[in-house]
């Protein structure tokens, strides 16, 4: 059943009420970006307006407010993934950046010549290149976790490969192309059993459902405010406490030091010393906003909400012919792969747009997942709160639209 | 928006039935093309006699436009100098932009309604930055 008071908060987000070619926007590119919801503009906005400062720095009463602005939005952030301190949030410009940190200011830290870092052929670039690129600096060796013929991780294919030298098992929570939910509290016990640490890519997950990092069993977590109703350019990586005092700074300069003379520095303590720089603070004060109205909504709703879309959309067009849809049937996240027989996904996505559909075309800065698909790319719908089962039946018959253009 | 301004029936015939499509067995040249951002690639073998090209066959997998721009740009091209071919691959990129009447394209007109849609313009140059790769000896060969 949808869940109709949800979809209702449409009206929440300005943007989903202008039409696209004439069409009424039909936005299934969540994955992507989420659009935003007029409180976390008006949170932005207020910030500027009313109390845009540095922050840390100063002491006048801006100074003050603006300061005070950006500690409860690590609070806030802090209490939604269930952190045991705020200071355990650190904030980044994305998951991206997160992960780079990691693998920069940990992983490069305690690697040596032999030691494995574990990862899955569905990850997103982000959660690849940087255990690739550390791999090759430390001489550690990188292993995957082979995917089952639907693109799941089993736990025997897990236990096949984290062993005795895994020394960091890196993988996302939900995938962003074939909707798979990995097993991740299951697989960091067998991680934390062999002596290896958890990072997890929470750029899929932590917008669509609850989270709690203890629950989850991770010691990094990676994830974008964009991709759940917050601004671009602000994002979070929360660690352990003890793993982040134990990790370098990778960001040298203002405010993440404690005392510098003129051949040397220390560092500020977690979380300053890995936010050099003046960092995005009306991002995070939006990104706050939209944490709050997430929560306000509710994140098991939102859960139901985003799954039920997911399997619906599932099974509608795996039941049309000359439509192939990747991923597992069930539990399948609010995101679907998909190609239209003899159509490339490129075409597809414009004929979309000429329908005022917005989806995604490519590979979805996933290559090797591509190459394991046996696909060049595919199309891909996302769902997030606002959408409907409208949203499906527009869906349905935008791909029907796109199989008649190009097969006249 | 009309979809027809930029799926022309051109476009879509030379999608459908490609000319020149597959491999030459000693090419003079052979280049490969990625488009990084949508995965789409794109390999360009091109057989020079006495300085014209005597043969070309494209491969690869892309969208409709970048499958068809090959193949219109291989009838293009086939039995001019490399100097005319280069010019053709030259001519439509600037075409595309708006910048240039065009001259000896003859299907490859037909693309024009692309101009309209700049994230799709790299997808109806890849087969001409291949070829430009190809037969601009100042440009380093991959």
């Amino acid at each position: 059943m949808m869940d109709v008071a949800l979809v209702d908060l449409k009206k929440d987000f300005p943007i989903l009420a202008r039409p696209i070619h004439g069409h009424r926007l039909v936005y299934l590119d969540s994955a992507a970006t989420t659009q935003k919801p007029q409180v976390v503009i008006d949170a932005e906005v207020d910030f500027y307006s009313q109390h845009n400062a540095n922050v840390l720095r100063s002491v006048h009463t801006l100074a003050e407010e603006a300061t005070t602005l950006f500690q409860n939005a690590r609070q806030t952030v802090a209490r939604f993934v269930g952190a045991s301190r705020p200071e355990e949030i650190v904030f980044t410009r994305g998951t991206t950046e997160s992960l780079n940190l990691v693998a920069r200011g940990f992983a490069d830290k305690f690697l040596k010549p032999g030691d494995e870092i574990v990862v899955s052929p569905m990850e997103h670039h982000s959660n690849l290149i940087p255990w690739q690129q550390a791999a090759r600096r430390t001489g550690a060796n990188l292993r995957f976790i082979e995917l089952d013929p639907v693109g799941q991780i089993t736990l025997e294919a897990a236990r096949a490969v984290i062993g005795d030298k895994t020394r960091i098992v890196a993988l996302s929570h939900v995938s962003n192309v074939l909707g798979t939910v990995n097993p991740i509290p299951e697989i960091a016990e067998m991680a934390h059993a062999a002596g290896a640490i958890v990072v997890v890519d929470g750029a899929q997950s932590v917008p669509h459902q609850p989270i709690n990092v203890a629950q989850l069993g991770a010691d990094f977590l990676a994830f974008s405010g964009h991709k759940m109703c917050g601004p671009t350019g602000i994002g979070v990586l929360w660690g352990r406490y003890p793993l982040l005092e134990e990790s370098d700074p990778v960001m040298y300069g203002g405010e993440m030091i404690s005392f510098v003379d003129r051949e040397t520095a220390t560092w500020a303590d977690v979380p300053e010393k890995f936010e050099g720089g003046t960092p995005n603070i009306a991002g995070a004060v939006g990104l706050a906003a939209a944490v709050r109205y997430l929560d306000d909504v509710g994140m098991e709703r939102i859960h139901r909400h985003t799954t039920n879309l997911g399997e619906q959309a599932f099974d509608r067009l795996h039941a049309m012919s000359g439509v192939s849809v990747y991923g597992p049937q069930r539990p399948h996240s609010g995101v679907l792969a998909f190609n239209v027989d003899q159509v490339h996904p490129h075409d597809v996505a414009q004929v979309f747009d000429s329908l005022g559909v917005a989806i995604r075309a490519g590979h979805h800065c996933a290559q090797p997942l591509m190459q394991w698909l046996g696909v060049g790319s595919t199309a891909r719908a996302s769902f997030y709160l606002y959408n409907s089962d409208q949203d499906i039946d527009v869906l349905v018959h935008a791909i029907e639209e796109t199989k008649r253009y190009f097969r006249r | 928006m009309n979809l027809d301004d930029m799926y022309r029936e051109t476009i879509l015939d030379h999608n459908q039935n490609p000319r020149n499509r597959g491999h030459l067995e000693n090419p003079t040249k052979s280049v490969g093309l990625l488009n990084p951002t949508c995965g789409d690639e794109i390999a360009l073998d091109v057989q020079l006699d006495a300085g014209k090209v005597s043969d070309i066959r494209f491969s690869g997998q892309g969208c409709s436009i970048s499958m068809a721009s090959a193949s219109m740009l291989t009838e293009a091209v086939k039995g001019k100098s490399a100097e005319e071919a280069l010019a053709i691959a030259r001519n439509f990129k600037s075409f595309l932009t708006g910048t240039t009447e065009p001259e000896n394209l003859g299907d490859l007109e037909a693309l024009h309604g692309v101009s309209q849609f700049p994230s799709r313009v790299k997808c109806a140059t890849l087969a001409h930055n291949a070829l430009e790769k190809a037969l601009d000896d100042n440009q380093p060969q991959t």
